[in-house]
């Protein structure tokens, strides 16, 4: 049972990401890209997860960790440059 | 011991299936709505949810598999659930300085979008001022 439920879970998150593409590529402006560039980092976390419980341990999670940090740090950086024209003023 | 290994196991499922079924009506929502200030809700409220439902699942599994309480993933959780919110204030405040356009059956008229013609917002006056008495 878990077998089945992690395939179709990990099936799911990859049309999710591949639907957050889509967004990026057709996207008509710039904050239209940068949510879905947030939406597909919240994603691969998911995914990343998914694949720890698939090998049954634990060194991915750091590294999920890590995709959680940068991809906040990056999403505020991107619109405050938006919002100021600067990023460090 | 067998019974809760099952029982476990079915909340794992039950737990892995909302998730990404979460996860995939927010990507829905992101890749299907109109305007930007509709897209918005999706991503930044159900597709959080979802990656909860999954971190809660992968708690459950570790919990399990080393038959002890293992709440590093909660880590993971606790920092989405904080900063969703945020960039997500932040982008909805990108896009009203962009003036974005959206979709006219929206309700309401945020400050930030009536700067640019004064000419309609002139035209609307009256009749705001009609309805008073």
């Amino acid at each position: 049972m878990l077998d089945f439920a992690l395939k179709v879970s990990v099936v799911l998150f990859a049309i999710a990401v591949v639907l957050n593409l889509y967004r990026v590529a057709v996207g008509p402006s710039l904050p239209d890209r940068i949510l879905a560039l947030d939406t597909m980092y919240v994603n691969s976390i998911a995914l990343i997860v998914l694949f720890g419980i698939w090998l049954g341990h634990r060194t991915y999670f750091e590294a999920a960790l890590l995709i959680a940090m940068l991809g906040f740090v990056s999403t505020v950086a991107v619109c405050k440059y938006l919002l100021r024209g600067d990023i460090i003023e | 011991m067998i019974a809760l290994y099952t029982l476990m196991e079915g909340i794992i499922a039950f737990f892995l299936i909302a998730g990404s079924i979460f996860a995939l009506i927010g990507s829905l929502g992101l890749a299907r709505m109109k305007d930007f200030y509709m897209r918005l809700h999706g991503p930044s409220k159900i597709s959080t949810l979802g990656v909860g439902c999954i971190l809660l699942a992968s708690i459950a599994y570790f919990s399990l598999l080393e038959s002890g309480p293992s709440l590093q993933e909660l880590l993971i959780t606790i920092f989405l659930f904080i900063t969703a919110p945020v960039s997500a204030h932040l982008l909805s405040k990108s896009a009203l300085h962009q003036k974005l356009e959206r979709d006219p059956r929206t309700r309401g008229n945020p400050e930030e979008l009536q700067e640019d013609d004064d000419e309609h917002t002139l035209e609307e006056s009256p009749q705001g001022s009609s309805k008073l008495p």
